[in-house]
């Protein structure tokens, strides 16, 4: 008996009143008829009343509960009278708990239609928000660059050397790798062409300077991009969910200067002694690419020492500081404004990634040609 | 009590110690919790509640002792055996334990997806019900953090009841909730609780919601570490031994010497 499917049968009694037998084992691995069947019965013939009856039900559990709330919803919209007779006693009072509070209805909401999205007053003044917002951060930022610089801001010294020591000495490894590739990647390409010419031996120029001015900064401006922007993304965003951002704000203390400033100083101190490192490690991965091509390590090195000056060192340097800044803010920024959920400080750090990622890019491009024209 | 004491304990904690590494929380934990029950975890701040319950949860296992549901042992049995005893929880966190990422249906469809038979159509209409019982009826497309404090608490509590447990945890229910919510919380549980024939855990130190809807309850001591009354907290506010959990549950900071 326990095993019969579960049932029903609209039965009408009268032309008012009309009665809902139910029947066998309403529990899961049972799939009755969906309640939507005898809904169009219903609405097609409205009765008055409505009464459910339990008589037939052997086993019951949530399925038959959902239901029975889906009856009872029903009638309540329709203006069907919901009376239940010969039910289990605990099905009476979770039916009580479930339909004492109203279902909430979201209000009305005319959508907007689809082609006003592609308003060019609509999306320039959303373009303008961003960048506005943008340009508030980085306002903000300096502000607090300058209260650091005359003493009054709330910034950590611990805090930052902690972050210093993050980012520097652990990201090491893969600095290590990532330059030494480039160096070698760029030699080969180099060597390729310049062969053609019998110019092989200005490989060691062509990597000294590629390194030095472009490929070494910026190789480890995207590294650290991924690896310290979108921690930082990460921490902030975290600690807005925890709500530790409102807590900092409410005792008074700038959460600029209290979190971001400590993070960006300790990238820009960082990343141009990671891009010294990487440009030194750059150049050897072209040495050993160029003594595969026949270039003694002495010519390599005399060559490149030529190629060495000041300027291109100080145009990698200067670039690093530039991305550093840029990556710092970009992470800061998106951690700061991230919701609070985890799926938010998920988007957090993506978002900063990507805008480091792109800020660099368009820094970059803008510094050389601005660099082009200076003739350094 | 005295009648739920002849049948057979639902959950027995026997000489359950625990400890973080060598630092002792609590030691020579002893005690049943009978079908039925809404049984409280009591005690200080600090004095491992919560990590009690996390040790009967499964979380964290015990440096010595052993836990039974039903007399069988939950850190001796297979895995499989473990995940089917779980299956027959329901569990609420101090913070709620929501998926941030995922709407309140996500978030009660996931275990009913996991564990249940039922097709997509019902487990929608099994999740709104289940919605409904806490008051939530029409709340399905909202994320955990565009509800307020309470609502997300009862939204926990849907997600607990889904399976239509045999046991409900709960770690500190009603925390931060104003006494009026507060109330409801204990009356809703109570009548789940009734109407699903479930038993109650709960870690909690409310002591309006204690007195309210509990009928037995364990006191651990901070200073001695273990666990010093067991019983039903009215008796023991008015006639327990020790001054302190006489203190703790009629809120007083010194020893009411009168109602020894």
């Amino acid at each position: 008996m326990s095993t019969s499917p579960p049932g029903y049968e609209l039965l009408g009694e009268s032309q008012d009143e009309s009665l809902l037998a139910l029947s066998g084992a309403w529990a899961q691995g049972h799939s009755p008829e969906p309640f939507r069947t005898i809904a169009s019965q219903l609405i097609s013939n409205p009765p008055h009343s409505l009464t459910v009856d339990g008589t037939g039900i052997t086993h019951w559990d949530s399925l038959l509960m959902a239901f029975l709330l889906q009856c009872h919803d029903f009638c309540r919209t329709q203006g069907i009278a919901f009376g239940t007779r010969q039910l289990p006693q605990g099905i009476l009072e979770l039916l009580d708990v479930a339909t004492a509070v109203k279902p909430h209805e979201e209000p009305e909401e005319t959508p907007a239609p689809w082609l006003s999205t592609l308003d060019p007053a609509n999306l320039l003044r959303r373009a303008s928000g961003g960048t506005r917002d943008s340009l508030a951060f980085i306002g903000e930022v300096t502000i607090a660059m300058g209260r650091l610089a005359t003493g009054r801001a709330n910034t950590r010294l611990k805090d930052f050397t902690a972050f210093c020591y993050q980012t520097g000495p652990n990201a090491f490894g893969i600095i290590s790798l990532t330059s030494i590739l480039v160096g070698m990647i760029l030699a080969y390409l180099g060597a390729v062409q310049l062969r053609q010419f019998g110019a092989e031996i200005y490989v060691a120029d062509l990597v000294v300077i590629g390194t030095l001015r472009e490929m070494g900064v910026l190789m480890t401006a995207v590294v650290m991009a991924g690896r310290t922007g979108a921690a930082y993304a990460a921490q902030l965003g975290t600690m807005q969910t925890n709500e530790e951002i409102d807590a900092i704000s409410t005792m008074g203390i700038s959460p600029i200067e209290f979190l971001v400033l400590p993070r960006m100083l300790a990238l820009v101190v960082i990343m141009p002694l990671l891009t010294v490192y990487a440009d030194l490690l750059g150049i050897v991965g072209g040495g050993i690419v160029a003594g595969g091509m026949g270039i003694s390590p002495p010519q390599y090195i005399s060559q490149g020492m030529g190629a060495l000056s000041i300027t291109q060192v100080s145009v990698g340097l200067i670039k690093a500081v530039v991305f550093a800044a840029l990556i710092a803010i970009a992470g800061c920024r998106a951690g700061i404004n991230s919701g609070r959920s985890s799926a938010a400080v998920g988007q957090a750090a993506t978002t900063a990634v990507v805008t480091s990622v792109v800020y660099l890019i368009v820094a970059d491009a803008a510094i050389n040609i601005v660099f082009q024209q200076l003739g350094i | 009590m005295s009648s739920s004491e002849s049948k057979p304990a639902l959950i027995e904690v026997r000489d359950v110690t625990m400890a973080y590494g060598t630092n002792v929380i609590q030691s020579d934990l002893t005690f049943d919790i009978h079908r039925g029950d809404i049984f409280v975890i009591m005690g200080g701040s600090g004095c491992g509640k919560s990590t009690l319950l996390k040790h009967m949860l499964g979380l964290i296992t015990p440096d010595a002792g052993d836990i039974l549901y039903s007399g069988t042992s939950f850190y001796s049995a297979s895995k499989e055996r473990q995940d089917s005893m779980r299956k027959r929880w329901g569990i609420t966190y101090q913070s709620g334990g929501l998926f941030s990422a995922m709407t309140l249906e996500e978030n009660i469809t996931l275990p009913l997806e996991l564990y249940t038979e039922y097709t997509k159509a019902e487990t929608k209409d099994v999740v709104a019900y289940k919605l409904a019982l806490v008051g939530l009826a029409g709340y399905q497309s909202y994320y955990p953090s565009e509800i307020s404090g309470g609502m997300r608490k009862r939204a926990a509590l849907a997600r607990a009841i889904a399976l239509d447990p045999e046991i409900l945890f709960f770690d500190e229910p009603s925390a931060g909730l104003d006494p009026i919510s507060s109330s409801l919380l204990d009356d809703l549980i109570v009548q789940i609780k009734e109407s699903m024939g479930a038993t109650v855990v709960m870690v909690t130190h409310e002591l309006p919601s204690i007195f309210a809807i509990a009928n037995n309850s364990v006191y651990l001591d901070n200073i001695s570490r273990t666990m010093i009354e067991y019983g039903n907290p009215a008796q023991l506010r008015d006639h327990s031994q020790k001054a302190v959990v006489r203190q703790f549950l009629s809120r007083s900071a010194t020893a009411d010497e009168d109602s020894a």
